[in-house]
């Protein structure tokens, strides 16, 4: 299992590449053409959930983790998003009929005459950027290092994860006076003066999303297919003897639970931006579980399957409930249960068994025609798919020197 | 609505079409007026969906999810009044055709479906939210695209939209006068407090606290809140126990509200020897709290199915005979029932659909066939309207022992903050 | 806490107490359901709720019949139902193991998602059949109300009846698995699976066994569940993170560990209740339970066997 997985990684680099070249064309250019801004932003909102199915795949998929609290990371990183977009909105002059001015409206209702002290940060655009990342990868790393260091794993992690996101939703919805309560962070309008609510802006804030998502591909997409990826497999098949070889095991656990958890925050912060709100809803157990289902559809070991799954689910959810309310549930239920039970792999599985090598045989006539009426493009790719792959590792320095590097230090 | 004389066979063409046979009479007169007197591109002049003879609004509520408990009445309500009043002629001679969406229980779902119906569908209208949660997400919706909701719930106030009409009342309405009532009935001095951890009970009990401390010249010997979907109160009972405040003022909603009950009876604490208001259940939370918990408990509504008024005679057994002999009908049933009527009012007086000629026209607007009696609206868009105190009987029904006169509706109310 | 006599605040300890071990039972009803399946199988049952439910819509109606056709019948229905309600979850689980659960075994971490699944298709059974709406049975005169030892003590009869049912239950489940021939064969199944098939066990039957009995006590809890809560689709769910924390502090295969994680989860809430709030109350529990299982991975009590 271990060694076919890895052997057939390394073989699936180049058409890995051409998928997402696909992808790409598909989130890029088909779909903004297809759709008007209202269905786009649509499909923009359902793209921020794929960065924590990403996450997902890499942590379930690649590690073995499996977290049912991944709403968390995804909502930590949106309400850090919301904190600014509403100090800005809260401007002393349109808040001016507060008893305080120049806070939150939902601080004033609760008689809180100050902006709390963890508030204060956030008038920085700078600083809030970096929390988007960095509140959510710490908290994960907190947990991270709480479980796996003791060797918490398996379903008692997930069940662990799931009363983590029972605590937050508590702590968020009671303390409303700091958070806004059950009904979130809302009413968002300017980032920086610049109005997040018009259609032009929701064409800008797609492509950064978009673009954001295949970054974030690519940066797993390289861990998965480095050192430490093949690692993390080992790990999920047999941990002990990963241990036993020299390797802690904690550490890169800690790791990829950290990557995930800032993947999934990115999606986050782009879902305020893009839907105008943040609530605790999101931070709750049954989101987080949803978004464990667009993974296991899209393929829990793929990663531009956990895209399409995303997109797939999400789809079929607006459809469905457009016309068939009740049916919807007993739909995704079905869907869940079927995808468990008959295809493992998902999508990807799916693509994989039936489709690839046709695929694959249409490549290589592709490319015999080419080279033989053509004479260029020897590797079979389009150029530009070769240059994005040539410059990824160079364009990420951090996790470049990361990858390898951590393996390296813990072995005896 | 004015008698006209259609005189072309297109026009007789669309009569056929747009006419359901049970309204005929009253449709034919609406038909022909609406032609000669209401031109479409008079009455509409920002793209909705308005025609000749059909006008479009949305229905938004959860009917999947945890509050599909809550808002189901609420849809079969405007359905009822959106069937009555096209029976009766519809509006400026249209027959209103609604599209129901499901907004799942789930915030961003009601604010894209919000946005669908604004934008895909253009609506004229739109009645729909129950949670505040659901209406502060969709809120920026209507304020951007310019559409108009009609929100049925009781709430917590703090809040005013030119986009949105408030059917229900706002929170000093429901709770400054019941609290009059029952410190001067029962001559309460002490309260304990206590509600679900959201914003709602929250605010509400804030503000009964200022007027239990400032007005009643009472005491709040303790205010607590749980978690929202708590099962378990035994140790909050046993502080009220050892408190023995004069009344217990509660709040607690949802599955909560089921457990809080029962194990207040289980506990021995029942209306003989605890006096208690509620303003969390209507008819439609007694069906799962079973009457025979709530015997002689009080709870502060504007509506009561019970009413014994005429309009409430017509109004009851024509939801029954739509939705069955069994359904309920609660506080926010009634108030999602007045949503289609205010608007049929207020288009007919603007003689306009478009959005900001109904918005200017709101204020002002009188409903005197509302099943709760007369009702006004104000020109902070909410309702004037009448507090009335019940006492639950075992059967489901509640006596109506306390009725107060109009009240001012005052989302932000000074000194209440 | 000035100004109160003595005998007021014995009373309230007392009731305290009394409402501590309701609590205890509340979740060791939900829990010793699931813990005997997570012992054996290793499987959480994320519909575990659901069986619930059907035990309190089962309750319900039966008192619907009972009220509707014989009225004479409404104070002893109650019996009944809580029997109809274990057969009826038993049947369901039973269903449920042979589709479904027997072909995950070797996966537990899908098994719990699989589940999830089933309860989601559940729910939105129940509220397609029986409504949205919340319902309530009506119940037997013998179940509401309290006793009063003395003038300021109010024991809930539905709390005491909970309690003796728990007793019985528990005893049941005890003589079941340590007394009876099939219990040998489902601790073995637990602590050695492939030497148990080897000596003969017929570990598909002990599994299919066990799991639907996991899931008849939960109707039965649901059952009971109906005196002291609500009645709707979403029932289940408003129980089942705390059933799994229940379950995971007291240690996989240890009955004894389950009902002793139940008895310090529920002291501790309903203490903390009792001084605190009620969220305050439930954070603080949830995170000690978190810190505790860090401390002890695999629970408070494990059986330590070679694998």
């Amino acid at each position: 299992m271990k060694k076919a997985a890895v052997d057939e990684n390394r073989s699936k680099d180049g058409s890995w590449l051409l998928g997402l070249a696909v992808l790409s064309a598909l989130i890029f250019i088909v779909m903004p053409l297809c759709f008007d801004i209202f269905r786009l932003n649509l499909v923009g909102k359902y793209l921020t959930y794929a960065f924590v199915a990403v996450g997902l795949v890499l942590c379930w998929g690649q590690g073995g983790i499996l977290s049912l609290g991944q709403g968390v990371f995804f909502g930590l990183g949106g309400y850090c998003m919301a904190m600014f977009l509403k100090l800005e909105a809260s401007d002393p002059k349109s808040t001016a009929i507060q008893s305080t001015p120049g806070i939150p409206d939902f601080m004033d209702w609760n008689q809180l005459t100050k902006l709390p002290w963890f508030w204060q940060p956030f008038h920085s655009l700078t600083f809030t950027l970096i929390a988007v990342v960095l509140v959510p990868s710490l908290f994960a790393f907190i947990i991270g290092v709480a479980m796996f260091k003791r060797r918490v794993g398996g379903v008692y992690f997930a069940i662990i994860t799931q009363a983590v996101a029972a605590i937050l939703t508590i702590l968020i919805v009671g303390r409303q006076g700091l958070t806004g309560g059950i009904n979130g962070i809302t009413d968002l309008k300017t980032l920086h003066g610049w109005d997040i609510r018009t259609n032009g802006a929701k064409y800008v804030l797609y492509f950064i999303n978009a673009g954001l998502l295949v970054a974030s591909l690519l940066v797993s997409k390289y861990i998965t297919s480095s050192k430490l990826g093949r690692l993390l497999l080992a790990m999920r098949d047999k941990e002990e003897r990963v241990r036993f070889s020299g390797y802690d095991v904690s550490n890169f656990k800690v790791f990829i639970f950290c990557m995930a958890a800032g993947i999934s925050a990115l999606g986050g912060a782009m879902f305020t931006l893009q839907v105008g709100f943040m609530s605790p809803s999101f931070v709750g157990i049954v989101p987080s579980v949803e978004m464990v289902i667009f993974t296991a559809v899209g393929g829990r070991m793929s990663l531009l399957g956990a895209v399409y799954g995303t997109l797939l689910v999400n789809f079929g959810k607006t459809y469905f409930s457009e016309s068939y309310p009740a049916l919807w549930l007993l739909l995704m239920g079905g869907l869940f249960i079927s995808v468990v039970m008959f295809f493992p792999n998902g999508l990807a599985g799916l693509y994989d068994q039936h489709l690839k090598k046709r695929v694959a045989a249409a490549g290589a006539r592709f490319r015999a025609g080419r080279a033989a009426g053509l004479k260029t493009a020897p590797a079979g790719e389009p150029p530009g798919m070769e240059k994005t792959a040539a410059t990824l590792p160079g364009g990420i320095p951090g996790k470049r020197t990361k990858g390898p590097k951590q393996p390296l230090e813990t072995r005896p | 609505m004015t008698k006209g004389i259609g005189n072309t066979q297109k026009r007789f063409g669309n009569f056929i079409r747009g006419v359901v046979p049970a309204a005929i009479l009253g449709a034919l007169a609406a038909a022909y007026g609406a032609d000669a007197k209401y031109p479409t591109a008079k009455v509409m002049t920002t793209g909705l969906a308005v025609t000749d003879n059909e006008v479009t609004v949305g229905i938004l509520h959860s009917l999947t999810g945890t509050m599909a408990i809550s808002e189901t009445g609420s849809v079969e309500a405007e359905k009822l009044a959106i069937a009555q009043i096209n029976e009766s002629g519809g509006i400026l001679g249209r027959k209103i055709k609604f599209i129901v969406e499901d907004g799942a229980s789930d915030w961003p779902t009601f604010a894209e479906k919000a946005r669908k119906l604004l934008v895909q569908d253009k609506v004229a209208a739109v009645m729909g939210c129950w949670t505040s949660a659901s209406r502060k997400a969709v809120l920026p919706v209507f304020e951007k695209e310019n559409g108009m909701l009609y929100y049925p719930t009781f709430y917590e106030g703090l809040e005013q939209s030119k986009n949105v009409i408030y059917t229900g009342q706002e929170a000093t309405q429901q709770i400054l006068a019941g609290l009059d009532w029952i410190a001067k009935e029962k001559k309460a001095k002490t309260f304990y407090l206590v509600g679900s951890d959201y914003i709602w009970p929250r605010t509400s009990m804030k503000i009964a606290r200022k007027h239990i401390e400032n007005v009643l010249h009472g005491t709040v010997v303790a205010e607590e809140f749980a978690p929202l979907g708590h099962t378990q109160f035994g140790s909050l009972i046993n502080k009220i126990k050892l408190k023995k405040p004069d009344v217990v003022f509660a709040a607690v909603v949802g599955g909560s509200n089921v457990s809080w009950f029962k194990q207040l009876k289980a506990a021995g604490i029942t209306a003989d020897k605890q006096t208690l208001l509620t303003i969390s259940v209507t008819e439609d939370e007694v069906l799962g709290i079973g009457g025979e918990n709530l015997v002689g408990f009080y709870s502060s509504m504007k509506y009561f199915e019970s009413l014994d008024n005429p309009n409430n005679k017509t109004f009851v057994p024509a939801f029954k005979k739509m939705w069955g002999p069994n359904s309920v009908i609660g506080d926010v049933t009634q108030a999602a029932y007045l949503g289609p009527w205010l608007w049929k009012l207020t288009v007919e007086k603007a003689g306009s659909f478009d959005v900001d000629k109904v918005a200017a026209a709101s204020p002002g607007i009188e409903l005197k066939t509302a099943p709760e009696g007369y009702v006004k609206l104000h020109e902070n868009h909410h309702l004037w309207s009448k507090l009335r105190i019940g006492q639950w009987k075992a059967d489901g029904q509640a006596l109506v022992v306390y009725e107060s006169g109009l009240i001012e509706p005052n989302p932000f109310p000074k000194g209440y903050q | 806490m000035g100004g109160y006599t003595f005998s007021e605040l014995g009373s309230i300890f007392v009731m305290q107490g009394f409402s501590g071990l309701s609590l205890f039972c509340v979740y060791l009803l939900m829990a010793l359901g699931l813990a005997i399946i997570f012992g054996q199988m290793g499987v959480i049952n994320m519909a575990h709720g659901e069986f619930l439910t059907m035990g309190a819509y089962t309750t319900y109606f039966m008192s619907k019949l009972a009220v509707d056709h014989f009225p004479a019948l409404v104070g002893i229905y109650f019996p009944f139902a809580i029997i109809l309600g274990f057969l009826i979850a038993f049947g369901m689980g039973y269903l449920l193991e042979v589709l479904l659960i027997r072909h995950l075994y070797k996966r537990p971490l899908d098994t719990l998602l699989a589940t999830w699944g089933v309860s989601l298709v559940l729910q939105q059974v129940f509220r397609s059949a029986f409504g949205a709406r919340e319902v309530s049975a009506t119940l037997p005169a013998w179940l509401l109300g309290s006793v009063k030892p003395t003038e300021t003590i109010d024991i809930p009869l539905n709390g005491l009846f909970m309690m003796g049912l728990t007793l019985v239950l528990s005893l049941l489940v005890f003589i079941f698995l340590f007394r009876s021939r099939w219990g040998l064969k489902v601790r073995a199944t637990t602590q050695n699976r492939v030497m148990s098939g080897g000596v003969g066990i017929n570990t598909k039957k002990v599994d299919r066994m066990t799991f639907a009995v996991g899931c008849g006590i939960a109707g039965v809890a649901g059952a009971v569940f109906t005196t002291i809560a609500s009645t709707g689709p979403t029932t289940g769910s408003l129980y089942i993170v705390d059933t799994f924390l229940v379950v995971v502090f007291g240690g996989a295969a240890s009955l004894v560990g389950t009902v002793a994680s139940a008895f310090s989860i529920a002291q501790a809430q309903s203490v903390l209740e009792f001084f605190l709030t009620s969220s305050i109350a439930k954070v603080l529990t949830l995170l000690t339970v978190i810190t505790v299982i860090m401390a002890r991975p695999e629970g408070l009590f494990t059986i330590r066997v070679r694998k």
